[in-house]
């Protein structure tokens, strides 16, 4: 009924009281633009996390060494036993070892100092062999990779992760030139193409070498029996239904093999499980930014109510008026509700545009030397302005029933 | 000023209001207040009448059930052949809207709205559709067809009571009234005001009701019901009711010889 005339009426009581109005909307925006930016923050990071493991390659399936107990029962961190070992590897590489994976590549990581001429960076040095650059996703941006001589005859050649290359050789002529690691000079047989993004395990600031030449040259690593350890052993599998097969196969291979009975001294995850765990802390993070701002919200709608409260008491002579002209109650009850619900709507839509505005000046800011980087997702947008509308119907409606149930002389008297 | 609105229900020739053994009580606290004590009264289509009474005699109250914005607490009033005691809220309003023009003491037009908004206020929640015409139609009808975009604190008290009457008469009620109209008003405004009314009651056969304390006033019609401590005290007759028009002639005629007579002793 009459929606037209109580927008209107509603319409102009808010702009009778532009100053009280916008104070009240003042709310309602600030409530909205915190859910919008907290929630593109939170979703932001969610994305390139989601987009840094995926740029890992694609149906990886990941065995590293599980904590190994010592003595007194101190569990080391995962990855420190050095349990795992490159006989292991070439087990699950032979054809036909683990069902269903297409290529698997062992890797060693170390840290060390590069230095070439006055140049000098301290990176991640990981030894790979040739199955590795397809596994990882890598693309060769200059040179080639290693061949199969280089790494059966354990040869000093590296390739460098773009980042790396940009440090040592900033002239970009990395390829053919030589450089030192732990005091051997080695070659730059490559370079690598950027995978883009930054923050943990930066995927181009990287350095590779043969994995032989890593296990003779670079690591000692040895395993309690003397064999040469490796820190993770990638696994590529056919397709995303064949991940959980290779878990469980690659999982019984090294149990046999490690002769174990108790606990694995291996751990494997797929990319999806790191994803998924990421995605719960995540999703956690965000969850608790959105519940903040929602308090805001709550708050917003809190001096709506308050306004249309003092407003039904400003404006009892004019309900008298409208009564006796012949208003009924749920005219009254419509003006008041509508006006609520516009305000907040109002306040709302002008949130959502700052909202947007400042998740965008924020995008790309430096935060602990990563970028922040923020995403508004339609629904986020969509949902805050509905609760900012449905926050203004709910506290408008205790005002509009009290203005609704006005005695009409008693509002005409009022002074 | 001389339009005339069409009133439909003229050609009916029964009482517009009866009111019978109508009573009123109020609890104020642990006290009972007995504003009317059992109202009689009959008031005929195209009737003008005053009702008078000093204060506390009950005659606001007889008013505001009158005009259906309190219900009596015993005894019944037909108005317009609706039996109105047992109607509820929205079914008052209805009446309200639909049969009843009201024109207060202190205008109670709505502030920062104009008057052309003001007038079709009554026809927005009677439904109706054409408003503009019909608020243009109400506000010629007062004369103040120039000044329907003013707002109400761009208008003087005389012609603020004229945009009163407009929305009072905007949706062509069976009665028009009015609690006290001129009581905030001057002389020379009030008896222009009583000059409208006369007019609509005369030339648009308009029923007019209305409240005053000023004898004066009070003779500008051809009934007066006098109301006493909530009973009517006597239903007096107007023989010669005094005429507005010819009192206004009267006076612009006083005040062109007076400022002659001030110019010639200049």
């Amino acid at each position: 009924m009459r929606m037209r005339q109580n927008l209107g009426i509603a319409w102009d009581g808010i702009r009778a009281n532009k100053l009280r109005s916008s104070l009240t909307m003042l709310g309602m925006i600030i409530g909205v633009a915190a859910v919008i930016v907290l929630m593109s923050i939170g979703t932001g990071t969610q994305a390139s996390i989601t987009s840094r493991i995926s740029s890992l390659g694609s149906n990886l399936v990941f065995v590293r060494p599980g904590g190994a107990p010592i003595q007194g029962g101190v569990r080391q961190a995962q990855g420190s036993a050095g349990s795992l070992t490159f006989e292991d590897a070439q087990v699950l590489a032979a054809p036909g070892a683990v069902p269903g994976a297409l290529a698997v590549a062992p890797e060693t990581a170390t840290r060390q100092q590069l230095v070439a001429g006055n140049l000098n960076t301290n990176t991640n040095i990981r030894g790979v062999d040739e199955a590795y650059l397809d596994v990882r996703n890598y693309e060769m941006a200059e040179g080639e990779f290693f061949t199969a001589t280089q790494l059966s005859t354990r040869a000093l050649v590296v390739v460098l992760g773009s980042n790396t290359a940009a440090t040592l050789f900033p002239e970009g002529d990395a390829v053919g030139k030589n450089l030192r690691i732990n005091r051997l000079q080695f070659r730059v047989v490559g370079t690598l193409v950027s995978k883009g993004g930054s923050g943990f395990g930066n995927e181009d600031d990287v350095a590779m070498v043969p994995i032989t030449t890593s296990l003779t040259r670079l690591s000692q690593q040895r395993t309690n029996q003397g064999q040469r350890s490796v820190s993770t052993i990638n696994i590529k599998a056919e397709n995303d239904k064949s991940v959980g097969l290779i878990k469980e196969s690659v999982a019984a291979i090294l149990r046999e093999r490690h002769r174990l009975q108790g606990e694995d001294d291996f751990t494997v995850t797929s990319q999806e499980d790191t994803l998924a765990t990421l995605n719960q802390v995540t999703g956690v993070m965000t969850a608790f930014l959105g519940s903040i701002a929602g308090i805001s919200l709550l708050v917003g709608g809190i001096g709506i109510m308050n306004i249309m409260l003092v407003s039904v008491t400003e404006r009892t002579r004019e309900i008298g008026i409208r009564k006796a002209v012949g208003a009924k109650r749920r005219d009254i009850l419509a003006q008041f509700l509508v006006e609520a619900t516009m305000m907040s709507l109002v306040g709302g839509g002008l949130g959502l545009g700052i909202g947007i505005l400042i998740s965008r000046l924020v995008n790309g800011m430096q935060l602990n030397n990563q970028p922040l980087q923020t995403v508004v997702s339609p629904d986020i947008a969509i949902l805050s302005v509905t609760v900012s509308a449905a926050v203004g119907l709910f506290f408008g409606i205790y005002p509009a029933v009290q203005a609704s149930k006005l005695n009409p002389i008693q509002a005409l008297r009022y002074e | 000023m001389t339009a005339t609105l069409p009133i439909p229900h003229l050609v009916r020739d029964q009482p517009v209001i009866v009111i019978h053994g109508v009573t009123k009580t109020y609890t104020m606290g642990d006290q009972t207040v007995h504003a009317l004590k059992g109202i009689d009264c009959t008031i005929e289509r195209g009737e003008m009448v005053a009702i008078m009474g000093p204060s506390g005699s009950g005659k606001s109250t007889l008013m505001n059930v009158i005009g259906c914005l309190d219900v009596s607490s015993a005894g019944s009033y037909e108005l317009d052949g609706v039996s109105v005691g047992a109607l509820n809220d929205d079914q008052l309003a209805d009446i309200r809207s639909g049969k009843i023009g009201f024109v207060f003491q202190s205008f109670n037009l709505l502030a920062r709205t104009s008057a052309l908004d003001n007038v079709q206020l009554p026809l927005v929640y009677a439904g109706v559709k054409d408003r503009k015409p019909r608020a243009m139609e109400a506000l010629t009808r007062v004369g103040l067809g120039d000044r329907v975009h003013h707002k109400p604190n761009e208008l003087s008290g005389g012609q603020q009571q004229r945009v009163a009457i407009a929305r009072a008469i905007v949706n062509r009620p069976a009665i028009l009234l009015a609690d006290e109209p001129t009581g905030a008003l001057d002389s020379r405004t009030s008896e222009e005001i009583m000059a409208l009314f006369q007019s609509l009651n005369k030339d648009d056969g308009m029923t007019v009701i209305f409240v005053t304390h000023e004898k004066d006033i009070g003779h500008h019609t051809g009934r007066i019901i006098h109301i006493r401590d909530g009973a009517v005290q006597a239903d007096e007759r107007v023989m010669h009711p005094l005429v507005a028009a010819d009192i206004l002639r009267d006076l612009d005629r006083a005040a062109a010889e007076a400022e002659a007579a001030e110019e010639a002793a200049v």
